[in-house]
């Protein structure tokens, strides 16, 4: 195998010396002399308005430049649409300092701009705020009279969609279960606090440095907003401390940082505490309804899952929820029922798995209940009504290696050796319990440029705008570049989180991998069809017959596929053709056509075994066997990282999170690392990953299918299924503390 | 946070004469794992901080009764770790490690650790009335979210609970607080340290405002050979206490001599009480006993919409504690 | 981002986009540009995704200049100030710094050393997690005032210069981190735990240690239970856990621990 061959192979990660070494900047960490330091003030109400807002003993204290609001905001922009970004719900986006009005509790309020940052904390709280205050209205569950069909278009939002007759099927089904989940809020928590720097340049255009997932979204906001001419507005982001959804849409301390920029004409950095950290989006609470009805030996004849969900007063926050009961599995009758309640909170936001995490949840779980009431096995179940095409649009799937999850998750996790009945598994003071779960999550490809620059010293660079948040961006577009043109890693360089890249969407929805790989693909590609052409230049070249299929290009030589001997090393030929730079663009458009015929999503299954404390009832997850199909995997390395991210992100949403809404004062109370509990090393053991492999080429035409999301997606489920059948008691609503099991 | 005045203070003296007047606003910082969260949070804002963190306070040693005295000025970690604690009073050594996490334990001092305020979150939030922080403002947590809050000893002023583990061990084997203030030298019994809400809940404690602890000191008997630190919580690690128990046995074959229990995470301060262990003493180390000793502990027990589990969660533990402490297994 | 109503140069990828898209629009495109409509319409469309077009080629991603000097503040700004010499990853230094300052806040906005994270400045999460002496600390509750005299290791002073301490290198092996924001804490923590197990320094897991009087307590042999507990008070969001325990096992028990790469089909 050459050396140069690193696709599919367990690749280090090109920026994780960086990372060890605390090298990595992220982007609360680019200084420069003068740097001013702002400090956001927020509401201590949830709704009402400011009658008085003074700001004058701050301003006293030297050192403090100014303090912002909506007393002495310039005028911005007019439209809703200016404050939309990429990802927006439909409503009007929330816009700071706007005016007196409170919406929602913690709301930015004032931002206070000092020479230091203990100056411009403290001057902060000496910023004298009086409020008129109303009651507010924040409870889902007390407000169910006021559900609504939300109309709103946002970015990969489906309907919900019903086929068949589920009144009448499930009326006749043998056996029916109905039941109801819930699940609290949740916040994203990135470890990195949501900071933007500005440098206010010499000739007033702006360099950011901003915690995103998606620079030329914060790009976009900044210049429609403020007014202001893209090519004076730079956004970069080379490193993100996580963002899990949090990043999606440009924050609001963006907004500050570059209105106190172009205000002061100075450069401002503003960070936000963790306590702000839980101001602006959240999962929303969720209730849900799922009633399943099934023929006797299992075969589902009818689903029912509705979902009840909140958002803002001003903007309609909407989830794919209820629709995966449509998709999952073979069942002629479904209804699904979508409804929100606006509260007086922050819109929502995308947390990872949005929709799946939560939907998924609720039919798996009652999945499980039906399995019981059935008593046939809970993995039989899911065999029994294995759907071999997209039931809820009629089409094939581009690949599902579903059955393949099931059978390896299931034989690495010793599943067969299942005790069914609850309780029947103790060990001293424990009971042990074995769940399981279907996952299912999108596989999208958006349309992405990137750029290629191969100089003559064999360096390559290649780009493009998206981001790494983690995931693993910089290493997979370095190992498909390098491998293209058959340089080792280290002479590949990957360049994104620079607005003056090329195109890409915000980094999101699992589709990073399959979309900019695809860029990256092509736009390699034109860099090998101009060398072989550089190649077949030279007089009696052994290349001129040869098209791109009939060459290779690996160990920095390009080669005829049917006789290695005849070589030429990439550097020489640039040499000897006197170019010191080949350089190209390439647009990776998604084949939509092609595949909307198709319905294209990762499959996996989870098996979970849990150790209940009998009499004090303490959980700890114990073992864990995720299985995924997912496609082509590009780097098992970095992707079983991901899938364990996604089990940890599953287990601490099944047994901690969940922030506590106090409803007299609208406020959620926990709002810190203390209180809100993610989960810790202690919490998480052993983590078994397995990838069985798809081709795959619909999904995206380098046969990727994207792994950030569906190693969540039913982790919770199998987690409560196992405390059921560890305890015999069924815990329909999130998180499952241990006040629960006594 | 407002801006303060640092200075070092060269000796206890010295040190207790800088807050000694009031209109200083000084206040004592060692680890200052709370007292500057508090500050961040705005909660607490001294104009003067005494750093008491290298005055000689910082020694474990035997005493003549036979007993240990731990410097104030110890680390937790230093605290959990060394020979004697480990040895004789290894109890103490277990809750301190239950609490916190390393970082914190290496920065945390013993008499910091008394210090520690509750984590009540209407206490942290200054957005919300909270009687301890501002009294007369209302209790926020009695009809608000709970879940942490006491259910033992409470007023209607103030539900919190204090959040210590080590604490907690402290009361179950009756240590004594040494401290000193501008008239001299005084010891408080565990038990008299902390107070309850009552109508006073924005005092946590008795040490008077002017007085600095020197020492915790230990008796002789650490109950070293059965002995349990219990700790109940939402996550495996780095979380305070639902409810927590330090149970201490003294056997005599299978006949109970003399029995230690106190309980955290339930009252605003660690919750012991005498005759609840005086049922245990020439009985068999057995559950039902164990039981017994749990219903007297927990009588007048009150519970909230958030934590009523607690009641019964203290019940089971206070067992099982017991259980652990006859076999000294995990 | 194209500018409302713009006339583009559309490269033939792009205009075989909005003949694939719209191509009743394709002319008006051509004629006019793209306006709102046709801007909504491919969001629609494409689910999202926007075409643009980039004058500007691709730049090298900025990391700015590394370490600066200490800056010296306008003595007006120091209401409090404290007057520090410490040494840290082995230099001294001397400042003046702002009596709040914390350790933390002095590495990353005073020495340039921003390694050190800020996750959430309450000692609730351990990414700003160093090295005090020797003992690993959070220096975000730490005041920098209260240093005076004391030796801080950073994770820029945990390699050798260029050569990587063998728990940075176990960390790139095993890939102990993900987006790397908790890992120099993590890191810092770690060595740490090494150092404290050494000493024989027990933890909430550890079972009862039974010394005989004076006798030295021996080194804890670091089961997984050890390491995660010993770890806990390091978040990692991205739930990195299993990799840095592995980093952690393979780095204390000198052997290789090994890596599994399960594939199927």
């Amino acid at each position: 195998m050459a050396t140069t061959h690193y696709i599919g192979q367990p690749t280090s990660r090109v920026d994780g010396r960086a990372k060890v070494t605390g090298q990595a900047k992220y982007a609360a960490e680019f200084n420069a002399p003068g740097l001013l330091h702002g400090v956001v003030v927020s509401s201590a109400i949830a709704k009402g308005k400011i009658t008085h807002l003074d700001a004058n003993e701050a301003l006293q204290l030297e050192g403090v430049l100014q303090v912002f609001s909506h007393q002495n905001r310039p005028d911005l922009a007019w439209l809703d649409l200016s404050y939309k970004d990429m990802t927006a719900p439909g409503g009007s986006p929330f816009r700071p300092f706007y005016d007196e009005k409170i919406l929602f509790n913690q709301q930015p309020v004032a931002l206070v701009v000092a020479e230091t940052f203990e100056l411009a904390r403290y001057a902060a709280t000496l910023v004298r705020v009086q409020y008129e205050s109303e009651e507010p209205t924040t409870s889902l569950e007390a407000n169910l009279d006021d559900l609504y069909t939300p109309v709103s278009f946002k970015l990969g939002y489906q309907k919900p969609k019903s086929r068949g007759d589920f009144k009448a099927a499930f009326d006749q089904a043998t056996t029916r279960i109905e039941s109801e989940y819930y699940h609290g809020a949740e916040h994203h928590n990135p470890m990195e606090m949501h900071a933007s720097t500005v440098f206010y340049e010499e000739n007033g255009s702006l360099t950011i440095y901003d915690k995103t997932q998606g620079v030329l979204n914060s790009q976009h906001y900044v210049s429609m907003v403020f007014g202001l001419s893209k090519k004076n507005v730079r956004v970069l982001s080379p490193f993100v401390g996580g963002a899990f959804g949090s990043g999606l849409r440009p924050q609001y301390q963006l907004f500050m940082a570059v209105l106190a920029a172009l205000e002061l004409k100075r450069s401002v950095k503003v960070v936000l505490t963790r306590q702000q950290m839980f101001s602006f989006g959240h999962r929303p609470v969720t209730m849900q309804q799922v009633a399943i009805g099934a023929t006797f030996d299992g075969k589902l004849e009818a689903i029912r899952h509705a979902a009840y969900s909140e958002t803002s007063t001003f903007e309609d926050y909407v989830e794919n929820i209820v629709n995966w009961s449509g998709m999952m599995y073979s069942c002629p009758n479904v209804e699904q029922e979508y409804k929100l309640v606006q509260l007086d909170m922050y819109t929502p936001l995308d947390m990872r798995s949005p929709g799946a995490a939560t939907g998924v949840h609720a039919l798996e779980c009652a999945m499980d209940e039906l399995a019981y009431k059935l008593n046939i096995d809970p993995l039989e179940l899911r065999l029994r009504n294995y759907a071999e095409e997209e039931p809820s649009e009629e089409k094939p799937f581009s690949s599902k290696a579903l059955r393949e999850c099931y059978q390896q998750g299931a034989e690495r996790f010793g599943w067969a050796n299942r005790n069914p009945e609850p309780r029947s598994t103790k060990d001293g003071t424990a009971l042990i319990g074995w769940g399981m779960a279907t996952g299912m999550w999108d596989a999208m490809q958006m349309p992405t440029r990137a750029t290629a620059t191969l100089t003559s010293d064999g360096k390559l660079t290649v780009g493009s705008a998206t981001a790494d948040i983690g995931t693993g961006t910089y290493t997979i577009m370095t190992q498909i570049a390098a491998e293209m043109l058959g340089l080792p890693l280290e002479n590949v360089t990957a360049q994104l989180g620079d607005s003056s890249l090329p195109l890409a969407f915000v980094e999101g929805g699992s589709a990073t991998a399959a979309s900019v790989g695809t860029a990256v693909t092509y736009v390699c590609e034109k860099i090998q069809k101009k060398l072989l052409k550089l190649a077949q230049a030279a007089n009696n070249s052994p290349f001129a017959k040869a098209k791109l299929k009939d060459v290779t290009f690996s160990e920095g030589y390009l080669r005829l596929r049917s006789d290695a001997t005849v070589a030429v090393s990439l550097t020489e030929l640039m040499q000897q053709n006197s170019i010191n730079t080949l350089e190209e663009k390439a647009t990776a458009l998604p084949k939509l056509l092609k595949q909307s015929k198709y319905a294209r999503n990762t499959h996996s299954a989870v098996f979970v075994e849990v150790r209940v404390d009998e009499a004090l009832g303490s959980i700890l997850v114990t073992r864990v066997v995720s299985a995924i199909a997912a496609g082509r995997i590009l780097n098992p390395k970095t992707a079983r990282s991901q899938i364990l991210g996604g089990v940890v992100w599953g287990i601490s949403m099944a047994l901690e999170e969940d922030t506590f809404m106090d409803h007299t004062y609208g406020r959620f109370m926990n709002h810190n690392l203390a209180e809100y509990h993610v989960a810790v090393n202690a919490d998480i053991r052993d983590i078994d990953v397995i990838f069985v492999e798809e081709q795959d080429t619909i999904a995206s035409p380098i046969g990727v299918k994207g792994v950030g999301e569906i190693g969540l997606v039913g982790v919770s489920a199998a987690v409560a299924n196992a405390i059921f059948h560890a305890t015999g008691k069924r815990v329909r609503d999130l998180p499952i503390t241990l006040d629960k099991l006594l | 946070m407002n801006s303060f005045s640092y200075s070092r203070a060269r000796d206890v003296a010295a040190a207790v004469d800088e807050v000694a007047l009031p209109e200083r606003q000084a206040k004592f910082i060692a680890g200052g794992t709370n007292l500057l969260d508090l500050m961040k949070e705005n909660v607490m804002h001294p104009r003067h901080l005494v750093d008491i963190t290298h005055l000689e306070l910082n020694t474990i040693e035997d005493t003549l009764e036979g007993g240990l005295r731990l410097g104030a000025l110890v680390t937790n970690a230093d605290t959990a770790y060394h020979e004697q604690v480990d040895t004789r009073y290894p109890l103490l050594s277990k809750a301190i490690l239950a609490g916190a996490s390393p970082q914190l334990r290496n920065m945390a001092t013993n008499g910091g650790n008394l210090m520690q305020r509750t984590r009540c979150y209407y206490f942290y939030d200054t957005a919300t009335p909270c009687n301890k922080r501002e009294p007369g403002t209302g209790c926020s947590a009695i009809r608000g979210f709970n879940r942490i809050h006491a259910i033992l000893g409470t007023s209607e002023h103030c539900i919190a609970t204090h959040p210590s583990d080590m604490c907690v061990a402290l009361a179950a084997l009756e240590a004594k607080v040494h401290v000193r203030g501008p008239h001299g030298d005084r010891a408080i019994p565990f038990a008299d340290f902390h107070r309850l809400p009552g109508d006073t809940p924005e005092l946590d404690n008795n040490l008077q405002p002017d007085e600095l602890i020197t020492a915790i000191e230990l008796p002789p008997q650490g109950f070293a050979d059965h002995h349990s630190y219990l700790k109940l919580r939402d996550r495996t690690s780095y979380a305070f206490a639902l409810v927590s128990v330090a149970a201490a046995l003294e056997l005599d074959g299978d006949t109970i001599r003399e029995a230690r229990l106190a309980l955290g995470g339930v009252a605003h301060k660690p919750w012991r009480d005498p005759e609840a262990e005086a049922l245990l003493i020439g009985k068999s180390a057995t559950r039902e006993s164990f039981q017994l000793a749990a219903e007297k502990i927990l009588q007048g027990a009150k519970g909230f919409p958030y934590n009523e589990f607690k009641i019964e969660l203290a019940r089971r533990a206070i067992v099982r504690a017991f259980e652990q402490a006859l076999t000294n297994e995990k | 981002m194209m500018e409302e109503n713009e006339a583009p140069q559309l490269t033939e990828d792009e205009k075989k986009l909005f003949e694939d898209l719209m191509p009743e629009d394709l002319d008006e495109i051509l004629d006019t540009g793209v306006n709102r409509r046709h801007f909504l319409k491919l969001l629609t469309l494409t689910g999202g995704g926007l075409l643009a077009y980039q004058a500007a080629a691709a730049e090298q991603v900025l990391t700015r200049p590394l370490s600066l000097p200490p800056e010296a503040l306008p003595p007006s700004t120091l209401e409090n100030a404290v007057d520090l010499s410490l040494r840290i990853n082995g230099t001294s230094q001397k400042l003046t710094v702002d009596s709040r300052m914390t350790l933390l806040d002095t590495l990353r906005e005073r020495l340039g050393l921003t390694g050190s994270k800020k996750g959430c400045d309450h000692g609730q999460c351990g990414a700003c997690t160093v090295l005090v002496d020797g003992r690993r600390v959070l220096s975000c509750l730490t005041l920098a005032a209260s240093c005076e005299g004391q030796s801080v290791k950073t994770i820029e002073g945990i390699a050798q210069g260029n050569t990587l301490h063998p728990m940075q290198q176990a960390f790139l092996k095993h890939d102990g981190f993900q987006c790397g924001f908790c890992t120099p804490g993590q890191i810092c923590s770690a060595v740490a735990v090494l150092d404290e197990a050494q000493k024989g320094e027990a933890s909430y897991v550890t079972g009862p240690v039974r010394l005989k009087a004076g006798a030295k307590p021996s080194p804890v042999r670091l089961s997984e239970e050890e390491i995660r507990e010993r770890m806990s008070g390091n978040l990692c969001r991205c739930g990195a856990y299993p990799n840095i325990v592995a980093a952690i096992r393979e780095v204390q028990s000198g052997k290789p621990v090994e890596q599994t790469w399960n594939f199927v089909g």
